[in-house]
């Protein structure tokens, strides 16, 4: 019974991970940037919603209707003032580039708020769950929190592949000169894109802040999982993704099963076998 | 005019008098324990160390385009096996420096064949992972003190020389060996075969391929290389610590965030360039280090600046206005009328 309770923590929870791992997806996928900050901003993103809820006396969940467009505004001027600038044939400007956003995130972070582990209060609903017999019970918030991650990851497929904007992503990603002389200008696409990909880091950090406890320095590792789902879930597939996290979600809570010690241990295991055997990700998109 | 007169120059004025100041540079910091106080020699270690891993990494990221934001798993590594080696084996920590240093080498290759799947940024997320992996995995042996880490043995400290003024300055001139021999192994090999294979592929990964180098095969080798004395230095570094623990070897700002921030600003690409880099990256901590978080906002600032308006760095910058350089890897081709004075031609 254990092992099927952690199983189903693990999916839960993998639903978070997708969240971590679609913004750095979808970027990666218009313009090719991986944001190393990405982390940062989720942790960023949590501390917002908490300063948000204390000062405004907002429920954590209501001041996702503040946060969400705040982190996609703070996305877009990152984008247009600086990232756009590092975008080209060489790597390293963007890499570094955000790498030093990273740092200046973290110990701006640090200064504001200090080194103290926070936590936002859902009030009941963080302890409310209903049980499936036994001793097998699920918690509202998280299957909550699964489906606002399907949904978003839904509405992220439904945008990339149905709408004006998701064609527009797609022509750039393809290619940036004939996209721009379509009349595309590519500089407002790729900011719109960072935008939608920290307006997504916005519903993650808050769900992070709900979930567990975080402090200014606990951004790497969302972006390493984040990172791992999109590696094992394959790159460029959305639902690839929310099946990485899910696996991701799933390994950690068996390792934390068998020793708590090898709770992140085992997460990384299951990332670096599927590099080994399977390099491009268990569902790569076909046409890759 | 005959062309079988002209000749391929590799040295100039500046390069062979940079050749002697530098000899001489280093023949008054070998010097250091008989004019230096105490706590200068430990500052200049320090700096010694932090030059070993930057020009390492310029070498991975800045000549073999391997951009890595984890070679702390090397650093670590190191450590660790010095600490693991001293303690279990008993041997001499002065021998387990560069049984750290093969070890590394060792493990770096199944490292290299499974992260090598990713390119460009993801290369550089996975050797996070990797780095994160390490510090998991040492934080579980107990007997190098879990997660909370270990001090290496009185014993083992006094095994390296017996008066403390004797120690420190072994472990004085030991960083300032390691310094001088990464930047020579570097300077080495980007003069040889292989280091023209390299600027080869930076410059054209694709017309690098089609005159036959293996690319692959090629970046393996400097992965594998720099590997191996990363972890030396790990060592080293942490035989100036003398005290342990997964996150301090591991750390993902002391040995690879610093150690990029010393190169861009330096001058990624360029051998001069981390020695520039540290030279500033330490006059600024060293009058900034009582700000704090400050001074890591203001460092990271900087970085961001750099590679924005100057992304050759402040030695990229001096070479295009002046055209001088202190290592000689440029060739020039020398017209026979002409005395050589290393300005003219490419």
């Amino acid at each position: 019974m254990d092992w099927i309770n952690s199983i189903v923590q693990g999916v839960l929870l993998g639903g978070l991970y997708a969240l971590f791992a679609a913004g750095l997806s979808l970027i990666f996928g218009v313009m090719r940037l991986v944001n190393i900050a990405h982390g940062d901003f989720i942790v960023l993103a949590a501390y917002l919603g908490l300063t948000v809820a204390t000062t405004v006396g907002l429920h954590p969940l209501v001041a996702l209707v503040i946060v969400v467009p705040v982190m996609g505004l703070i996305g877009y001027v990152l984008q247009r003032g600086v990232l756009n600038h590092t975008l080209g044939d060489d790597i390293l400007p963007p890499l570094l580039v955000t790498f030093g956003l990273s740092v200046i995130l973290q110990n701006g972070l640090l200064e504001i708020y200090s080194a103290d582990p926070q936590k936002m209060n859902a009030g009941a609903l963080e302890t409310a769950s209903m049980n499936l017999g036994g001793n097998l019970n699920i918690g509202w918030l998280p299957l909550l929190m699964f489906a606002v991650s399907v949904a978003t990851i839904a509405g992220l497929q439904w945008l990339f592949y149905r709408s004006a904007l998701g064609r527009a992503f797609r022509a750039t990603s393809d290619n940036q000169d004939i996209a721009q002389l379509m009349g595309l200008n590519k500089a407002h696409v790729f900011g719109l894109a960072m935008a939608l990909s920290l307006a997504v880091v916005g519903i993650a950090g808050l769900f992070l802040g709900i979930r567990t406890s975080f402090d200014p320095s606990a951004g790497p590792g969302r972006l390493i999982f984040g990172f791992e789902a999109v590696i094992i879930g394959g790159l460029g597939n959305l639902w690839g993704t929310l099946a990485g996290g899910i696996i991701l979600g799933i390994s950690q809570n068996i390792g934390a099963q068998l020793n708590p010690g090898w709770q992140l241990l085992a997460g990384h295991l299951a990332f670096l076998l599927v590099l080994a055997f399977r390099p491009r990700g268990l569902f790569p998109r076909i046409d890759g | 005019m005959s062309a079988a007169t002209y000749t391929i120059s590799r040295s100039t004025p500046v390069s062979r008098a940079a050749a002697v100041a530098g000899l001489i540079l280093c023949l008054f910091l070998a010097a250091a324990p008989w004019w230096a106080g105490r706590a200068d020699l430990r500052l200049m270690s320090e700096i010694f160390l932090y030059l070993s891993l930057a020009s390492l990494w310029n070498l991975l990221a800045g000549y073999a385009g391997l951009v890595s934001v984890g070679q702390q798993a090397f650093v670590g590594f190191g450590g660790y096996m010095l600490f693991a080696f001293t303690m279990f084996l008993g041997v001499s920590p002065l021998l387990a420096i560069p049984i750290a240093g093969v070890l590394g080498a060792v493990v770096a290759l199944p490292v290299a064949i499974l992260i090598f799947r990713l390119r460009g940024a993801y290369f550089a997320i996975g050797t996070w992972v990797i780095a994160e992996v390490f510090r998991l995995v040492f934080a579980q042996v107990s007997d190098l003190g879990g997660g909370s880490g270990t001090s290496l043995p009185i014993d083992v400290v006094k095994s390296i020389a017996a008066s403390r003024s004797a120690r420190e300055s072994t472990s004085y001139w030991l960083a300032l060996g390691i310094a001088v021999l990464v930047i020579a192994v570097a300077f080495l090999f980007l003069r040889s075969r292989q280091g023209l294979a390299l600027t080869a592929i930076r410059d054209n990964e694709l017309a690098a391929k089609s005159l036959g180098i293996d690319i692959w095969k090629t970046k393996l080798v400097v992965y594998i290389v720099t590997a191996a004395l990363t972890a030396a230095t790990g060592a080293l570094i942490f035989l100036q610590k003398l005290r342990i623990s997964p996150d301090a070897a591991f750390s993902v700002n002391d040995w690879t965030a610093f150690v990029i921030f010393i190169v861009v600003i330096g001058g990624i690409g360029t051998l001069e360039g981390p020695i520039i880099g540290t030279i500033i990256f330490f006059a600024l901590r060293e009058t900034l280090a009582d700000l704090g978080t400050i001074y890591l906002l203001v460092l990271g600032l900087v970085a961001i600046v750099v590679m924005l308006r100057a992304p050759k760095g402040l030695w990229g910058m001096l070479r295009a206005k002046v055209g001088i350089e202190f290592f000689p890897l440029a060739r020039r081709v020398v017209k026979p009328s002409e005395t050589q004075d290393g300005r003219h031609g490419k």
